[in-house]
């Protein structure tokens, strides 16, 4: 690596770092965080980056189809089936009446039919990166608007396909395809190949994904958690995605449709919490990057030099596109704050455009008189984006806060379980089976992949991955869990996962296994309320027995080792006490030796717990001798 | 003001229409405790000393049950055994709770005219509870008449509604010594005693 290139990615990052938390401070959001991080280092800035962004937006790029990725490991095949309608008709509609409106526009203007209908289609896209990100950031992915938003964006990302093809044919020179190379471009290893061919190439590449997605991966992880080598885990989470989008790039297809079908494939698969957990990270820096990016090649010198035409352009193109927007929700049946966000979500052009507007350019479709301007409108229209979703959020959203929250409290309860488990040995197991048996649902944590491979052949909802890594917990829906039960195997984990509970989730109330009274220490040292030493009730139950096989009564018994057992609460928490006092001084193993005389001798002492006075009759035999003493 | 202690026992609060009603009403009632025994003690391991220091820090008992098999739940009959101890509530040398107040609020599936003498039942619900009587008068205690809510297996929503607002009076009269015992203490129920006073709120 050049030192030129460690000084961009420097530059980069320090960006990002200095600016992004400083926008979510503001409470703008970070998708503007990384736009203005953009603009700042930009030409029209500092300067610090210059004709290399353009190549960082394509590599960036990649971000998007990982979030495509983590977007379809979110959604199950079925909600996918139940989105059909609003994809095929809100989608399609959404692209049909907003390029056919945008076109009319440019032919007013006098502009050639060929060049106004390429533009009309390249506006009708939207930027999938910038509105799922922002939907996300604020919880509202899974509301009706960002359903819906969803369902339009996912339709775009086929309509690409098609657009790719129609461009050429409106070329007014009929310059032909094959000297395009885009992103997306139409070259491709099957191009070659007659149309059928090219159709069936694309349709078993589909097909393809979905066997394997089924068949093969889910086999292929299970094999290489077995080695519990957590960065080749890594790395087969990203073989997948980018293999996946080499293969849709050779048959043709956006690779981000391919990463969402696969992402929907494995949705219902053990392993989906860890690969959204893996993936999460490369995906949040590289859409950064691409945000950053698209801040950087806001060209600023062109919109000054027209800057009258060019706020034209950006007002021209949103109004439209949130008027189209408002009113398909309107047909679609959203209620009024829904189809109010979905307009105000939707209304930028795409990412895509740049890719679209360049392929037009080397068509010889639209002349860079017009195409120039264009693109510095679609830039800004997407920088614009994130400040019109705060206005929503700060003056639209309020007047219907009432009503959404109801809607946001029903969804949580359906999305994620208030029980997280930690740990489904024998232990948790029984745990999660009582609390299964009566109606609640849990969202289980394992390590042992044969294990959630067993269980989840028996039924059970069980997700593999290390539980004390605070990403898992948090793809896990930790923000709304209310309790926690840990039932992993070591102390030293168990200890561990107490500590990033605490830092990170405090409202989670924790109830935890421990092993003896060393560890049972500690767990109260650090804050647990719950502490159950696992051996703690099987010998009672062990003891009681053994009083009974000796001759007393099993009720007697029985009463015994309630008593015994209060005391011996009450025992572990006074020596947790002094524990805590005596500090390091003492080795573990003589301090183990000393608290169990401790213990052993107050067994003796403790008369406090005497409580079954009232079956004695003895003090009342004793008064009635003093009584009839006194009188004979 | 008398300090109020609601000892209340129902094994399945969870299936219980009027119970879970009333209950609504104590927490906003100042100056009444709410012990709920089957929720501290699913194990029946009742923990004395505790009970004991609360029937100290209160005047007036109130236990707060349905009717099974003309009796309180198990768990009751497990509190008067372990709790009011020789020596301690009862005896010659057994005098902590001598002349606190208590009463049975009890609910019952049946009517009113069910337990009569010639009634379904052929004994009055004083009758039916008079261990539980006898058991706190040898304890120096004053006793009331129990206050009876009858007929829960046919009441409305409306009526449960009614029930609940009567039901809040009778806590804040007796709360605030709004009633002369004397007069009353030899009624068959409560709800005869007091009458029409549980209708309106400021008499």
């Amino acid at each position: 690596m050049s030192s030129e290139q460690l000084f961009q990615a420097f530059i980069y990052l320090a960006a990002a770092v200095a600016i992004v938390p400083l926008a979510r401070r503001f409470g703008l959001g970070s998708v503007l965080g990384y736009l203005i991080a953009g603009i700042i280092i930009g030409p029209f800035g500092l300067r610090l980056v210059g004709e290399g962004g353009e190549d960082v937006m394509h590599f960036a790029e990649f971000g998007v189809v990982m979030m495509l990725f983590v977007v379809g490991l979110e959604l199950e095949p079925a909600l996918l089936w139940r989105l059909r309608a609003p994809i095929l008709g809100l989608g399609g509609l959404q692209v049909l009446v907003t390029s056919l409106v945008v076109a009319g526009l440019a032919l007013l203007l006098g502009l050639p039919w060929q060049a106004a209908l390429a533009i009309g289609m390249i506006m009708s896209l939207s930027s999938t990166a910038i509105v799922l990100q922002s939907l996300a950031e604020k919880g509202q992915l899974k509301t009706d608007a960002g359903q819906s938003a969803f369902a339009v964006l996912l339709f775009q990302d086929i309509a690409v396909i098609p657009l790719l093809a129609i461009f050429p044919l409106l070329a007014v020179g009929g310059i032909d395809g094959h000297t395009a190379e885009g992103q997306h471009g139409a070259q491709t290893l099957i191009s070659a190949l007659p149309a059928w061919a090219q159709t069936l190439a694309v349709l078993g590449a589909v097909a393809a994904i979905i066997v394997a997605g089924r068949f093969l991966v889910r086999p292929a992880l299970r094999a290489i958690a077995g080695a519990r080598l957590r960065e080749v885990f890594t790395a087969a989470a990203l073989l997948l995605v980018i293999g996946i989008a080499l293969l849709m790039t050779l048959v043709g297809l956006s690779p981000a449709l391919g990463t969402f079908l696969a992402g929907v494939v494995l949705a219902n698969s053990e392993y989906r919490h860890e690969l959204e957990s893996d993936i999460e990270p490369f995906k949040g820096l590289l859409l950064g990057l691409f945000f950053i990016a698209v801040g950087a090649s806001v060209d600023f010198a062109l919109i000054l030099g027209q800057p009258l035409l060019i706020a034209g352009l950006v007002a021209g193109i949103m109004a439209v596109k949130f008027a189209i927007l408002f009113g398909l929700a309107k047909v679609f049946r959203l209620s009024l704050d829904q189809g109010l966000l979905f307009a105000f979500a939707l209304p930028q052009v795409g990412e895509f455009a740049f890719v679209l507007f360049s392929f037009a350019d080397q068509n010889g479709v639209l002349e860079p008189a017009i195409s120039g301007p264009l693109v510095a409108a679609v830039a800004l229209s997407m920088v614009l984006t994130p400040l019109l979703l705060l206005v929503y959020e700060r003056v639209v959203q309020p007047r219907f806060a009432d009503r959404n929250r109801v809607e946001r409290e029903a969804d949580v309860i359906d999305q994620q379980g208030p029980v997280i488990i930690a740990g489904f040995g024998s232990f948790g197991s029984t745990v999660g089976r009582l609390l299964r048996a009566n109606g609640v649902p849990t969202t289980v944590l394992d390590i042992d992949s044969d294990r959630v491979e067993l269980l989840r052949k028996l039924g059970l909802k069980v997700y593999y991955g290390d539980a004390t890594r605070y990403d898992l917990l948090h793809t896990a829906g930790a923000e709304q869990a209310k309790l926690l039960v840990m039932a992993l195997d070591t102390p030293e984990k168990t200890l561990e996962l107490v500590h990033t509970v605490k830092t990170h989730f405090p409202h989670i109330k924790i109830m935890a296994r421990a092993f003896d009274w060393g560890d049972a220490h500690q767990l109260i040292e650090a804050g647990v309320e719950y502490v159950y030493r696992e051996a703690l009730d099987t010998a009672l139950r062990m003891g009681t027995d053994a009083l009974h096989e000796l001759g007393f009564r099993a009720h007697q018994a029985h009463r015994a080792a309630q008593t015994f057992r209060l005391h011996d609460d009450r025992s572990l928490h006074e020596l947790s006490a002094i524990r805590a006092q005596q500090g390091e001084y003492l080795s573990a193993a003589r301090q183990r030796i000393e608290e169990l005389e401790q213990v052993l001798l107050s067994d003796r002492q403790d008369r406090g717990l005497e409580r079954d006075a009232g079956w004695d009759a003895e003090s009342l035999r004793e008064e009635f001798r003093e009584v009839s003493g006194a009188k004979g | 003001m008398a300090r109020v202690l609601i000892l209340f026992a129902h094994p399945a609060l969870e299936k219980s229409r009027v119970h879970r009603r009333l209950l609504r009403e104590v927490p906003g009632l100042t100056g009444i405790t709410f012990n709920d025994l089957y929720e501290h003690y699913p194990d029946f391991n009742i923990d004395v000393p505790r009970e004991q220091a609360l029937l100290l820090e209160h005047d007036l008992l109130i236990l707060q049950h349905p009717m099974f098999w003309y009796s309180t739940p198990a768990i009751l009959k497990q509190w008067l055994d372990l709790v009011l101890e020789h020596g301690w509530a009862y005896g010659s040398q057994g005098n902590m709770l001598h002349g606190k107040r208590v009463l049975s609020l009890v609910t019952t599936g049946g009517g009113a005219m069910a337990y009569q003498h010639e009634g379904y039942n052929r004994f009055t619900m004083r009758e039916f509870l008079l261990p539980v009587e006898q058991s706190f008068r040898l304890c120096k205690m004053v006793v009331l008449p129990p206050y009876m809510i009858h007929g829960t297996h046919q009441m409305t929503l409306a009526s449960i509604e009614q029930i609940a607002v009567q039901y809040r009076r009778l806590l804040e009269l007796l709360r605030d010594d709004r009633i002369d015992i004397n007069t009353l203490i030899d009624q068959p129920t409560l709800n005869v005693a007091l009458g029409a006073r549980l209708e309106h709120a400021d008499r």
